[in-house]
């Protein structure tokens, strides 16, 4: 089963993105045969408070079963937990953080109290490096990529948390892996979103370092093509062609 | 024998690099092993490709010396005869270096290549570049010219040029094609678009690690298919995954065949790849592309 851990509804700030909600994304999914999708809500990345935009989403997907909402948390905010209590109560399988864009740096106390507590849920917490390439950003889009110390940081936080790190690259990848102990490297999974294929093969490379099984089909619907990871995975070696991505829970 | 992941239909990577020992990485060989391995897999008919000096390890990779230019134009010379088959050749020359540019082109031209590649070594307005652009205008040599899409400022390692320093070059030389480096390897495509859409001998080519949702649909748009190119440039699996949303964005039939060969064919110098001319119809015969859908 294809669940595809990295996707949106809702409009993005810097440029336009066409058609990003759930009857689009229901029809992609058909096209390309993916049975599910953890959905964030774009704008929540940069709200100050993500509550509405929560709201919001859990609306949007009311009636598309495939589509799990992965609401937003903000652990800086008050009440954060209630927000978190609610995510878990309404069967999300994933929250998500925006560190970079709220402000939260790589140690931030909160972000780890987030962590462990979804983790104690049950849930994943998702973390995006990057929505867009650096090359082409907007002038007041400001915030950076996630760093690799932040990540570690979340990964080392307690034996409950379980990351999912979208849109890292080769590099980031391979840091913060080899950063820490085998027990905290289980806690983090990696969609290959941002990883390049031939000639390089980057995503060969680490399916043969660190192991397919640490990675998971994200594709960063709508604002990237969900064509790219299929197509990455198709073009795999001989070697590691076959190799198994992570399961997750998709019930 | 798999069936071609992108069908059985020709395919021309218009924006393909090889390496060779003097680049200075190990992994070389494998890199040039994976190229093929992958367009094989799917489908590529003929890797139009360029060396870039030495990428790095004795000059600059965006400002080769003329000694790296020269050795880097030998390696894909060797690769280009050796796979005649499915492999065709830019020469890369340095503008800086006038008289050693005129002459590699003299030199590689002879030996079967088909275009020419310029990096960012100068900006794409400056004079410099006259000579290179009436030499490739009269040999019918298109020019692959290093694109940042939209320069806002400048970035190390590169003198960038954007859409609107490329159109005025080619407004200089109308007889010249340029192919538009990868709209998708970096920078604000969003404002290629529109800077080189009055500039009709600009042909932008859709490779480059970025598969930004919405980037094809608009780059067909604004230009139309018959002035866009298939490539991969360092990232083929995004070129896989352009093909693949080109194939439900609505086009026809006959300008998805634009973008994935004929455009390329109708460009460089006759008799560069085994087509017949019966295979490509004339640009006026072409139906127009339906309304794109989002892919």
């Amino acid at each position: 089963m294809t669940i595809d851990v990295s996707t949106f509804v809702g409009s993005y700030p810097f440029r336009y993105v066409p058609h990003p909600d759930p009857d689009a994304l229901v029809r992609v999914l058909d096209r390309e045969g993916i049975e599910q999708a953890w959905v964030g809500h774009l704008p929540s990345a940069f709200y100050r408070d993500p509550t509405s935009g929560n709201r919001e989403l859990f609306t949007m997907l009311a009636n598309a079963k495939r589509l799990r909402p992965v609401p937003a948390v903000r652990p800086d905010w008050p009440r954060w937990e209630l927000a978190l209590r609610d995510a878990a109560n309404a069967g999300a399988p994933a929250v998500r953080a925006y560190p970079p864009q709220w402000g939260l740096g790589p140690h931030d106390a909160s972000m780890r109290e987030l962590a462990v507590a979804a983790g104690a849920l049950g849930m994943c917490l998702i973390l995006t490096v990057r929505f867009e390439d650096l090359r082409q950003r907007h002038a007041m889009d400001v915030a950076g990529d996630l760093t690799a110390a932040a990540i570690r940081s979340l990964a080392r936080a307690g034996d409950v948390v379980r990351l999912v790190v979208t849109a890292a690259g080769r590099e980031m990848i391979e840091e913060v892996h080899w950063g820490l102990t085998p027990a905290e490297q289980e806690r983090v999974l990696w969609d290959f979103s941002w990883i390049w294929g031939p000639p390089e093969d980057q995503l060969a490379k680490l399916f043969r370092t660190i192991g397919s099984r640490r990675f998971v089909f994200g594709s960063q619907w709508p604002l990237r093509l969900v064509q790219n990871p299929r197509a990455n995975l198709d073009l795999l070696p001989d070697d590691v062609r076959d190799m198994p991505l992570a399961e997750l829970n998709h019930s | 024998m798999t069936a071609p992941l992108a069908g059985p239909s020709p395919l021309i990577d218009a924006h393909a690099h090889f390496y060779g020992d003097q680049s200075g990485r190990s992994d070389w060989n494998d890199l040039n092993a994976a190229r093929f391995r992958a367009g094989d897999r799917i489908g590529i008919t003929y890797h139009v490709a360029s060396v870039l000096g030495s990428y790095g390890f004795s000059s600059p990779t965006y400002f080769p010396s003329p000694a790296d230019v020269s050795a880097g134009n030998d390696v894909m010379l060797d690769i280009a005869a050796r796979e005649r088959r499915r492999v065709r050749m830019y020469v890369t020359v340095n503008p800086n270096h006038t008289e050693h540019a005129l002459r590699e082109i003299e030199r590689c031209v002879a030996r079967g290549a088909i275009g020419v590649k310029l990096l960012a070594s100068r900006r794409a307005d400056d004079p410099l570049l006259d000579p290179i652009a009436e030499v490739a205008g009269e040999r019918h040599l298109p020019v692959l010219h290093h694109i940042w899409q939209h320069r806002r400022r400048e970035w190390p390692s590169q003198e960038i040029s954007d859409g609107g320093d490329l159109a005025r070059l080619a407004a200089r030389h109308p007889r010249t094609s340029f192919i538009l480096a990868h709209i998708g390897g970096g920078g604000d495509y969003a404002h290629t678009f529109p800077a080189v859409v009055d500039t009709p001998n600009i042909f932008p080519d859709l490779s480059g690690s970025g598969v930004d949702r919405g980037m094809l649909d608009d780059a067909v748009a604004a230009l139309g298919a018959a002035r866009l190119l298939w490539a991969c440039d360092l990232t083929i699996e995004t070129g896989l995954a352009k093909l693949r949303a080109l194939e439900v964005m609505g086009l026809s039939e006959d300008a998805i065949a634009d973008i994935r060969w004929r455009n390329a064919v109708r460009l460089f110098p006759e008799r560069a790849f085994a087509f017949e001319a019966r295979d490509i119809a004339p640009m006026s015969a072409r139906p127009a592309a339906r309304a794109p859908r989002p892919a």
